[in-house]
């Protein structure tokens, strides 16, 4: 990264930074949150930002360093589509086993 | 400056990865560990983008792409057995 525009490099280091912490965030969430519905919010939405951003920075790295990658850009579509399907999968299954919430019910209380 | 970000987004993902490691031990439900291993992939996805940029290869990239789908593949399969007892009727 010898003739790398200063530009292209802060902002592919901004990107990169941003996607670490949303996958920081969206790991920690899932650590601490307290039930299983709880914890289905962190990782689908913070990590599939942050794996978005850190391949937003992959894909103008190697657009900067001179060849044009869609590689990337398949792997995010891919990302952003599958991620919320496998989050529906699990939360009806997580339904379906009737895992305790500690929510409660709204027209009950 | 783009080195220095790619070795902060390298400990970001070690400490993420290993905060899913923690939850897949340790998950009081099963549902839990399976989240915890769909959320380990999309970290392995991008820890393997992350070691593409940093020793440009273009090669890796396909890898990263791989373990997208097995990721996909594998969270959907282990959430049917969930429900329905079994993944292929």
């Amino acid at each position: 990264m010898t003739e790398l525009n200063p530009w292209i490099d802060g902002l592919v280091a901004l990107l990169l930074l941003i996607g670490a912490f949303f996958l920081l965030v969206g790991a920690l969430g899932m650590l601490r949150f307290r039930d299983f519905f709880q914890r289905l919010h962190a990782p689908t939405k913070a990590s599939t930002l942050g794996v978005g951003g850190v391949l937003i920075a992959s894909m103008l790295y190697s657009a900067a360093t001179g060849r044009l990658a869609i590689h990337e850009l398949l792997i995010t579509l891919f990302i952003f589509i599958t991620a919320p399907v496998s989050a529906n999968l699990l939360a009806k299954a997580a339904l379906h086993l009737k895992l305790p919430s500690k929510a409660g019910h709204p027209e009950r209380d | 400056m783009t080195d220095l970000a790619l070795d902060i987004t390298f400990g970001a993902l070690v400490l993420a990865m290993l905060a899913c490691g923690w939850r897949v031990l340790r998950g009081p439900e099963i549902a839990d560990r399976i989240l915890a291993l769909d959320t380990l992939y999309v970290n392995v996805v991008a820890l393997v983008i992350v070691l593409g940029m940093r020793q440009r290869s273009e090669l890796l990239f396909e890898a990263a792409l791989i373990v997208a789908m097995l990721g996909f593949v594998a969270t959907v399969a282990l959430a049917r057995y969930l429900t329905r007892g079994d993944v292929i009727e």
